[in-house]
């Protein structure tokens, strides 16, 4: 068995479900060690896992964009001997990766949905539209590195894998915030959804021009279902809804188990971000719009319609 | 010094079209036989002309940089079309498979000849390196810290506003939960969204003017690079076509489409 290094950019007082993914796939291939860049207060009540090893944390908490948190990496490489190092397929924790992947001279492979015991990634390519096995180039024994992309697992298997645990040791290591460079002048808090994250949702609702406007009955259906909200492009560039809802070949890449297309064409790259998505749903006024070539059932209509009959429906099944 | 000259080196990759079928070839490696500027590319640009039109005391000059297979330089034409200033090329077979680790390794080397190269009229000049915010086939946003580290530059992903200031750049960026309003110094490189801006279209006399523009072309023994030292880290085993989604049951709104979903959902328990 290895020694897996898992890190967190951030960690609040609970572990996400994305989290949790990770200790589960990290679990698999050898003792879990986790690095946390970003804290407040002691981070190890919320690791009480059975399995997890030691929890690494730099002499103050390293909130993105501070590049310690590559220091605070090497040093916990060095202090486990990690032969796999795992994050999230986030910007922050890539960039954090990428630099460390430099530091140990090795390589790295994002946004993969498995590893194996024997190192072999499976990643999905080209948007959606193929699937890759890679590895690290033939002799060379350096870690791996690899950032994973959520919703790789299911749930119920991430809840089998997951026991409580006792409460681990947090280990200071001897790294300080970096001084210089990049100064943070400003910070806000992005509003927070009730709803789940667009990249980690199980379901997505995603409305485009179709939606003329108003996404009201959009997010209605979207709480109703527990989705995240997803948007084209085009309705994002109309100023309907905001750009961080934008799936696509320039947004954001979802792969839930449903996907729900509303006034959507599906033109190719509003596909590219929704391929590989489990099932799809697609409701569009135009028969001749392409999604209907991809979707599981399709419904020629009008979303105004279609979708408040969709909540009465749900609302009355579980009434 | 306050008003440096700023030498703004931007990233221009050579892409398979999006919008055309991509596929991978016996060789587990992208097909590269057609291709185009990648439109995440053109955000960086029009970041760096912006800046070079909004430094009117400041002798700014933008560098189209590609690396890629021959037919890569039509990625810098089009570059300087649009309003680069000069353009690079670097092109080598043994860049060919080139992962995330050896990409940085060569652009590293690149961009540095590229700096050593330009001589400016009002002093030693700093330099900006800009980039997409993701290669849109690899799509991994991975590059721009790599090289960063390997420069020993500063470096700020996911850029949707820039300004200069005398000595450093103010950048607005959105981080996984907040906005972000940082100030970075030079060198650094910068990753930019499309959310930066709206990228212009090259005018016909935008476009004469480009013919006239330098073009240079290296290799990476003009670099001072062995082949050895760009050997991917990372290898592709295997590739395999996703099987293509097909249609599956369309039906027309009667009245009762609404039904119909819950059903199909119900029936697939995805509910």
């Amino acid at each position: 068995m290895s020694n897996v290094l898992v890190f967190f950019d951030v960690l609040g007082e609970t572990l996400s479900f994305t989290q949790r993914e990770l200790i589960a796939q990290a679990q698999s291939l050898g003792e879990v060690h986790i690095a946390i860049g970003a804290y407040q207060g002691d981070p190890t009540p919320a690791l009480a896992i059975s399995g997890v090893g030691e929890v690494y944390l730099a002499e103050a908490s390293l909130p993105a964009p501070e590049v310690a948190v590559v220091d605070l990496l090497e040093t916990a490489v060095a202090e486990c001997g990690a032969e796999v190092i795992l994050g999230s397929s986030t910007a922050d924790v890539t960039d954090a990766l990428a630099r460390l992947a430099v530091r140990l001279d090795t390589g790295i492979i994002c946004s993969i949905a498995a590893l194996t015991g024997e190192l072999l990634a499976t990643k999905s390519e080209l948007a959606g539209s193929y699937t890759t096995v890679s590895q690290l180039a033939p002799g060379l024994s350096r870690p791996l590195i690899a950032t994973f992309r959520p919703n790789s697992l299911d749930p119920q298997r991430v809840d089998a894998l997951l026991d409580a645990g006792d409460q681990p040791d947090g280990t200071v290591l001897p790294v300080r915030p970096s001084q210089g460079g990049v100064e943070v002048l400003h910070r806000e808090a992005l509003k927070v959804s009730a709803r789940p994250a667009l990249a980690e949702a199980r379901v997505v609702v995603a409305g485009g021009r179709g939606v003329d406007g108003d996404f009201t009955p959009l997010e209605e259906l979207a709480d109703e279902l527990g989705a995240g909200l997803g948007a084209s492009r085009a309705a994002t560039d109309a100023g309907w809804i905001e750009h961080a809802a934008q799936v696509g070949q320039t947004g954001v890449t979802v792969s839930p188990q449903l996907y729900i297309s509303a006034g959507i064409s599906g033109a190719v790259q509003q596909r590219s971000g929704m391929q590989t998505a489990g099932t799809i749903v697609a409701i569009n006024k135009d028969e001749d719009a392409p999604v209907f070539e991809i979707a599981d059932f399709g419904v020629v209509g009008d979303l105004h319609e279609v979708i408040p009959q969709m909540i009465e429906e749900l609302r009355r099944r579980k009434g | 010094m306050v008003n440096a000259p700023l030498h703004i080196i931007t990233l221009v990759k050579w892409v398979p079209d999006a919008q055309l079928e991509r596929r991978y070839n016996a060789e587990a490696r992208i097909d590269r036989s057609e291709g185009v500027l990648s439109e995440l590319d053109e955000y960086p640009l029009e970041a760096a002309l912006q800046l070079r039109e909004a430094a009117a005391d400041r002798e700014v000059r933008v560098t189209a940089l590609t690396m890629g297979p021959a037919g890569s330089s039509t990625a810098v034409k089009k570059a300087l079309q649009i309003g680069a200033d000069d353009g690079y090329q670097l092109t080598d077979d043994a860049l060919i498979g080139a992962d995330i680790w050896a990409t940085s390794v060569a652009l590293k080397a690149a961009v540095e000849a590229v700096a050593g190269a330009a001589e400016f009229e009002s002093g030693e000049p700093e330099y900006l390196v800009l980039t997409g915010m993701a290669s849109e086939e690899g799509e991994s946003g991975a590059v721009p810290a790599q090289l960063a580290e390997r420069l020993g530059a500063h470096v700020v992903t996911y850029a949707t506003g820039l300004e200069l200031e005398p000595e450093r750049l103010i950048v607005t960026r959105s981080g996984g939960t907040e906005s972000q309003k940082v100030a970075v110094r030079m060198p650094a490189v910068v990753s930019v969204t499309d959310q930066a801006n709206d990228p212009r279209y090259p005018n016909f006399k935008a476009i004469m003017a480009a013919k006239k523009k330098p073009l240079t072309r290296f290799s990476l023994a003009d670099l001072g690079l062995r082949a050895e030292e760009v050997t991917a880290k990372v290898r592709v085993l295997s590739t395999q076509a996703r099987p293509a989604r097909t249609a599956g049951e369309i039906i027309t709104d009667e009245g009762d489409a609404g039904l119909k979903i819950v059903e199909f959902l119900a029936k697939e328990r995805l509910l």
